[in-house]
């Protein structure tokens, strides 16, 4: 069970999101809708995790985002999961910076529709982990032609699953092959990438994120 | 085009006279009327002025004159609206108001503009000729023509209502000491009457020439025209913008948040595992939502992008570029964050410019690059495309050129056939009708 400070300004989704992480077991400790409330309410409660809109009162800017980011200087080991109306390059990268982008998540709130797999995104990013959207993972990998373009399309496609937090076993999964061939791919990428990585699969997702951003 | 409706008008006004039916109509009662009207505007306006002046001066030193100062100053405004409302007497031609709008709401700004402009001093030298010769002349001329006529026409009834049918001087001039003479000099009354009637409509004719070249919008005025025109137009596309704002952040706040919800609702109940047929129902419904919510993502980044908003033109055209199909560079050395309307209508040229790079040039790569130098903003869209690209022909770039030229900005474009083509995009930094 975590337990959780929600930010979502919207009345409607909050309510939702309260349900549907109780449903899964989850305490959610505060639902506030401003990013002046989320850090207060952290402050507070000092949760396992903080899920939080970006656009938000008073500016419907990127308060959310900008909130988050702070937290995570003053709580370098706070996770926090961000869900953005929009794919946003630019706010994944913000969030990844801080604190080494562990424990962090990026997502389109639609995902909250897969209910599955958001909580289990949530689980991941609370267990230290990252996630970035499929989007944006989409958008790093479509023009870092050098020296990503050496990869191939299957491979790419591997990196980018890998790139969502995801194990080999789920990786192999969702492409329906055998977990030995994702292990094969992803060696293939670390010699194309000429990256030499331990096996963790936190670090290697984030010494891949940290090369796409450059 | 101004010109052409002076000509036209005192030409007009003077085959109007020259014509044969001149004296029929009522043009001759207009002109006198025209004429005749100048004579109390005339002594009023000449009796305010002097009054201003006189207490405005003497008062200055205790400064409340300063106010009466500034009001003899601005009197030609008024007077020249009246006079140019007292023009369409003989003319039909309306004279056109040369003033700009303020530029802002409040007397302040009303004087600030009003005092700025070289109309009112125009307006103002009007004011002066006006109540300093115009008006005893004009005065002097019908005044003449009416008294001449008028005792003429008079005799017999004079002659015969005060005199007693014995003599009556005519004008202090002629002695008239019979009914034949009296009557002879009333027909002599009623032929100069038309004859009288042609200097005073040419009479009239100058006078309303004058008072259009004087109180006409003239070169200046047509500039202060073009600089509205300016304003105008860029208050269009900020009202334009505006509302794209609006509607994207109803879309964004109302039926994209719907959606979420409905998206997560449904994924919740699909956790109860519902029966067949139901199950497969609800798994077709979850879809559409999820589909509906990209297209309506992707609909309110069309709309207006909410990075540009929050992190500026550079973060926004790397955002385009990532998602264009053709692999696009981009270099955008751009240090502070641009007026809102630059970004937004370079950031549409942009799009404009990559969607055609996609859609047309046949390119492997692009390019963008671009700088702020404090005073331009440039920035060049590169592609290794065949070229051959035009501004016309329904590529989208006219209305992008449009749109660049309301912010003074202009849009080159070179694109031989083989290629390479480049887009060149010049902007201000701060744009002239921006400045408020």
């Amino acid at each position: 069970m975590l337990r959780i400070v929600l930010a979502e300004d919207s009345v409607l989704l909050r309510e939702g999101l309260v349900g549907l992480l109780e449903r899964f077991g989850h305490e959610v400790v505060a639902g506030v809708g401003t990013a002046g409330e989320l850090t207060a309410a952290v402050a507070e409660h000092g949760p396992d995790i903080v899920v939080t809109d970006v656009r938000m009162p008073p500016g419907f800017s990127d308060e959310g985002l900008r909130a988050a980011v702070a937290l995570r200087e003053t709580r370098p080991r706070l996770p926090v999961l961000v869900l953005s109306q929009y794919v946003q390059r630019a706010y994944a990268e913000e969030l990844l910076d801080s604190c080494d982008g562990t424990g962090v998540g990026y997502l389109l709130k639609e995902r909250v529709g897969k209910v599955e797999e958001f909580v289990d995104a949530l689980q991941r990013v609370a267990e230290g982990g990252t996630v970035v959207d499929p989007e944006v993972v989409r958008q790093l990998l479509r023009h870092r032609r050098d020296p990503l373009s050496r990869l191939t399309a299957r491979e790419q496609e591997v990196l980018a699953l890998m790139a969502e937090g995801r194990s080999n076993a789920s990786v192999a999964e969702a492409l329906t092959v055998s977990e030995g061939t994702v292990s094969k791919h992803f060696g293939s990428i670390l010699t194309k990438l000429d990256l030499s990585l331990t096996d963790a699969t936190n670090r290697r997702v984030l010494a891949v994120l940290a090369y796409l951003r450059k | 085009m101004l010109s052409t409706v002076r000509v036209m008008s005192s030409l007009t006004l003077r085959q109007a006279i020259l014509r044969r039916r001149y004296l029929l109509g009522g043009l001759p009662w207009r002109a006198a009327l025209y004429l005749l009207s100048s004579v109390p505007t005339g002594a009023a306006l000449l009796a305010s002025v002097l009054l201003l002046a006189v207490v405005g001066s003497a008062l200055s030193l205790v400064l409340v004159g300063l106010p009466l100062l500034l009001m003899l100053a601005l009197i030609g405004v008024p007077v020249a609206a009246v006079e140019r409302r007292r023009l369409r007497l003989i003319d039909p031609v309306p004279l056109g108001d040369p003033h700009r709008s303020p530029s802002g709401t409040g007397l302040l700004a009303w004087l600030r503009t009003r005092l700025r402009e070289q109309a009112t001093w125009r307006e103002f030298r009007y004011v002066l000729l006006f109540a300093g010769v115009l008006w005893p002349l004009e005065g002097l001329l019908v005044g003449g023509v009416l008294t001449v006529c008028g005792a003429l026409l008079a005799t017999p009834v004079v002659m015969a209502a005060v005199t007693g049918g014995e003599e009556v001087r005519v004008l202090k001039l002629y002695l008239a000491d019979s009914y034949p003479q009296a009557f002879a000099l009333a027909l002599l009354g009623l032929v100069l009457l038309p004859v009288l009637a042609y200097p005073l409509g040419w009479a009239a004719v100058a006078r309303a020439a004058l008072t259009r070249a004087l109180l006409s919008a003239g070169g200046e005025g047509l500039d202060a025209r073009i600089e509205e025109l300016g304003r105008s137009r860029m208050r269009l596309v900020d009202a334009f913008e505006a509302e794209r704002r609006r509607i994207e952040r109803d879309l964004h706040d109302g039926a994209q948040q719907r959606l979420v919800a409905l998206s997560m609702t449904l994924g919740l109940a699909r956790l109860e595992r519902p029966a067949e047929p139901l199950g497969g129902l609800l798994a077709k419904a979850h879809e559409e939502a999820g589909e509906a919510l990209v297209e309506i993502r992707e609909l309110i980044r069309g709309i207006h992008p909410q990075v540009l908003t929050d992190r500026g033109l550079a973060a926004a055209v790397e955002d385009v570029a990532d998602r264009s199909a053709v692999p696009v560079d981009v270099d955008l050395d751009i240090p502070d964050r641009l007026p809102q309307p630059v970004e937004t209508a370079v950031y549409f040229a942009l799009c404009e410019a990559l969607a055609n790079v996609a859609k047309h040039s046949g390119a492997s790569r692009a390019r963008v690059t671009g700088r702020d130098d404090g005073e331009r903003l440039t920035v060049e869209v590169w592609d290794d495309g065949t070229g051959g690209a035009a501004t016309t022909g329904g590529t989208g770039l006219q209305g992008v050129a449009d749109r660049l030229s309301v912010l003074d900005g202009r849009l080159l474009l070179s694109s031989p056939a083989g290629g390479p083509t480049v887009l060149r995009i010049d902007v201000p930094r701060i744009p002239a009708h921006l400045v408020e």
